[in-house]
């Protein structure tokens, strides 16, 4: 097995966050306690090399409410929604819609151990407020601002541009105030 | 034969580095008489970023589309995109199955939505609609002899309860569609496997990692060509292929099709309505290989 496979113990030293653990099976609709720790997710997830704590072990962290662990996390952000944890639970947990909750929670108590993933979709949905369709070439220059980081993947630039596959300007949409308006009212709401 | 009418929603990418996709659908489309209507003002649906940063937001984004497509007069939705069809699906599916979440969808919405259509994927429409043979009679010029691999990507088919389409492990609509174009379509292992998504920006380490064992793997295979449905998929194998071959000392030459722009090359369409310039491997050798082979026959 290569190192960065081999399992590691869940730390259960922090004490448990009740609290926690109730709002992400609320907010995610999922019965966590249902998780046996068979592992399928883990074996099945795609970015178990990169994860800091591996999917399952997260699942078995919210069970015993350890917030910390979880929410400052970078497995969080690396999971790409792909799905084969939940595809291949046994007990039918959403395991993916965990994630996404987690990503939600984390992001409201001001966590993001991956910055530029955070930056990439702030910068996604900023482009989508702004337009009302993504706006790739603006996308790319908001992450660039954002992270400080000038674009790693500027060989691409020249792939691309011949072949006319970056619009420098966005689409007009007259839908583009209806989505600021979207925006603006859930920010209202606050839910 | 009936025509088929659909509402239709392109996606973001259609407009920009999937244009070769969106051409290409349209063109396939209206050979085997699909009509798309497509969604007046759609906007964007969010894809994974919506969904990482809110479920309501997120919903409202893509009701606001399901909502123009009911005002069209559509009870479906055809999109070409996986992204954007997991988006629409998990929103219909939430909203009309919650009332509580519609409220909230509503509260963000200029109008309520009333009923709400159905989505698919154009992949879907293709095999289960009009099937196999229907498409095999389409074919003025086979791809006699062209080895490809087909890949899924992660999410087109999965999650099963959601996607109600083809098989999660193993599925097989886009074999059969080549195999009915007259491509050899070998077994691949990784049908589904993720080519590393959207991390291509901040984190290309993983998609250099991820695509790379999908190359790797089609390579060994003897695969000519990578047959996919997902312009993310598409971008990470073929626009980052160079990236993928410097990270992994590796050489690889795969020109990565979608399928639409094969099926379209088999009809006979014109090249100008598929796109094959679009791609950055080149196609030329895969497909010059294939009217080899027909010469040769
Ligand atoms: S959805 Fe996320 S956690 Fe689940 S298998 Fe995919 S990458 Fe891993
Ligand atoms: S697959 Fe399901 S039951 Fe098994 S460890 Fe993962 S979440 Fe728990």
């Amino acid at each position: 097995m290569p190192p960065d496979t081999v399992m590691q113990t869940v730390n259960l030293t922090d004490s448990p966050d009740r609290t926690f653990t109730n709002r992400i099976t609320e907010e995610s609709g999922q019965n966590l306690s249902l998780c046996y720790q068979c592992g399928n997710c883990t074996a099945s997830c795609p970015y178990s090399f990169g994860f800091d704590i591996p999917v399952s072990q997260i699942m078995r962290l919210l069970q015993t409410g350890q917030k910390e662990p979880v929410l400052t996390s970078s497995s969080i952000w690396l999971c790409a929604s792909c799905t084969s944890c939940t595809t291949r639970c046994p007990n039918n947990i959403d395991v993916a819609k965990v994630m996404d909750v987690l990503r939600h929670e984390a992001r409201r108590q001001g966590f993001a151990k991956e910055r530029r993933v955070k930056a990439f979709f702030d910068s996604f949905l900023d482009s989508v407020r702004r337009h009302g369709r993504v706006f790739e070439m603006g996308l790319m220059v908001n992450y660039i601002r954002k992270t400080g980081r000038f674009w790693t993947d500027l060989e691409l630039g020249p792939k691309m541009l011949p072949k006319g596959k970056l619009a420098f300007k966005p689409h007009q949409i007259q839908g583009k105030e209806a989505i600021a308006r979207i925006f603006e009212r859930f920010e209202k709401e606050g839910f | 034969m009936t025509k088929h009418a659909y509402a239709y929603y392109p996606g973001c990418s259609g407009q920009g580095t999937s244009m070769e996709y969106e051409r290409s659908t349209r063109a396939v489309c209206e050979a085997l008489g699909i009509q798309l209507d497509e969604i007046p003002d759609w906007s964007c649906c969010g894809s994974t970023p919506a969904h990482a940063f809110d479920h309501t937001l997120s919903a409202a984004l893509s009701g606001r589309n399901l909502g123009l497509a009911a005002k069209q007069g559509h009870d479906c939705v055809l999109t070409p995109c996986p992204s954007c069809l997991t988006n629409l699906k998990t929103a219909g599916k939430h909203i009309s199955g919650d009332e509580n979440f519609r409220d909230k969808v509503n509260r963000l919405l200029d109008e309520p939505l009333g009923t709400i259509p159905e989505t698919k994927s154009v992949l879907q429409v293709l095999f289960e609609d009009l099937g196999p043979d229907w498409i095999s009679e389409k074919v003025k010029r086979p791809l006699t002899g062209l080895k490809v691999v087909t890949y899924y990507g992660c999410i087109l088919t999965r999650p099963p309860g959601l996607m109600e389409f083809d098989s999660e492990e193993n599925p097989i609509s886009m074999d059969m569609l080549m195999r009915a174009a007259g491509a050899e379509v070998l077994p691949y292992p990784l049908k589904t496997e993720c080519c590393g998504a959207s991390h291509g920006v901040a984190r290309k380490d993983l998609v250099m990692r991820l695509s790379g064992r999908l190359l790797d793997m089609a390579d060994s295979l003897g695969a000519q060509a990578v047959v996919t449905a997902c312009p993310l998929c598409q971008m990470n194998l073929d626009l980052r292929q160079s990236q993928v071959n410097s990270a992994n000392s590796a050489h690889y030459k795969l020109p990565i099709f979608y399928y639409t722009q094969l099926l379209g090359w088999a009809f006979g369409l014109p090249d100008a309505s598929l796109g094959l310039d679009k791609l950055c491997v080149d196609p030329g050798p895969a497909l010059r290989s294939i009217a080899a082979n027909e010469d040769a026959a």
